[in-house]
């Protein structure tokens, strides 16, 4: 798959390199700054810190 | 060997084996997303609290320094009973002004825990919900009291991620002042107890722990609790740690003197 891909970029080597490390960068990025933030909520790190109150 | 692209040379492979091939590529992504994911929620969602927080305190300090309490509302007095707004000359450091409360996940104040390490200071804002936490440091739990009333000033902050405002709350001492600065001035605290309790052990932030059931007008004291999870990286206890008010000094007194050198 990241082979086929790879191919597939056009240019020569150095370009395809630079192309494929930019598209990794934007992927990282999609994750932090909108599939994580979604998921939180079911990470077990993501603490309780607050005492239940009464209603 | 061809110099151009090797396509031609590679192997061709029957379905199955591509098949075979992109699932494992797949389960190796996961991996690497679910490492990424612990990466940063370990360590980003710090980096971006931090700095929001950071920004925060800088800001109110600024407003703060810039509005001296005349200006400020005195109207927060009702609670205390007809006296005189509080002048910068003469002051009663143990009859504090009331702040007023503030609007949900609004930032009124600072809090300075000299102990949590050198130049401590986070911002103070209104609610405990999780958009409040996991940006804005510490939140006060609505219907406890405020900054300066008689009651229990009960705060929650995380402990690892977001910021980690209370990482090291399990290292308070007895004795260890917690300073509140709002608009009204500031609120000197003193640590006088820390415990473990359970989640659903509310009475730590009833206006008066040791009498839980007693209605906040009846409390003599001015508390201040900080909550947070325990252990570390989980939340199956909470930490509690008691503080009670000491004194109080107008924003034109200047900062009390343990903290006065801390620079925003």
């Amino acid at each position: 798959m990241y082979g086929w891909i790879f191919r597939h970029l056009p240019g020569p080597l150095w370009l395809r390199i630079i192309t494929a490390i930019a598209l990794l960068l934007v992927v990282i990025y999609a994750l932090m700054e909108y599939a994580f933030p979604h998921f939180e909520q079911y990470s077990p790190f993501n603490t309780d810190v607050t005492i239940d109150q009464v209603h | 060997m061809a110099a151009n692209r090797p396509t031609a040379s590679r192997v061709s492979l029957t379905p199955l084996q591509w098949a075979v091939q992109i699932f494992g590529e797949l389960l190796i992504t996961l991996g690497c997303i679910l490492i990424l994911f612990v990466a940063w929620q370990l360590w980003w969602t710090n980096i971006a609290a931090n700095s929001a927080q950071k920004d925060a305190v800088q800001s109110l300090a600024q407003e703060f320094d810039a509005t001296p309490e005349a200006d400020a509302v005195q109207e927060t007095h009702q609670a205390q009973g007809a006296e005189n707004a509080p002048s910068s000359e003469t002051y009663d450091p143990l009859t504090p002004p009331i702040t007023q409360a503030p609007a949900y996940g609004k930032v009124y104040g600072v809090v300075y825990i000299p102990r949590l390490g050198e130049g401590y200071a986070r911002p103070l804002a209104e609610g405990v919900g999780t958009d409040v936490l996991d940006t804005l440091g510490l939140g006060r739990y609505p219907g406890t009291q405020l900054p300066g009333e008689y009651g229990n000033l009960a705060l929650a902050g995380h402990r690892q991620t977001n910021g980690a405002v209370l990482d090291h709350i399990d290292e308070l001492q007895t004795g260890d002042a917690i300073y509140v600065r709002t608009a009204q001035g500031y609120y000197t605290y003193r640590v006088y107890e820390s415990t473990i309790v359970l989640p659903h052990q509310v009475e730590v932030i009833a206006p008066n722990p040791d009498a839980p059931h007693a209605p906040a007008s009846e409390a003599n004291r001015r508390l201040l609790t900080l909550t947070s999870c325990h252990p570390r990286y989980g939340d199956t206890e909470r930490y509690i740690v008691h503080a009670e008010f000491v004194g109080w000094q107008p924003n034109q007194a200047g900062a009390p003197e343990e903290i006065a050198n801390i620079s925003l």
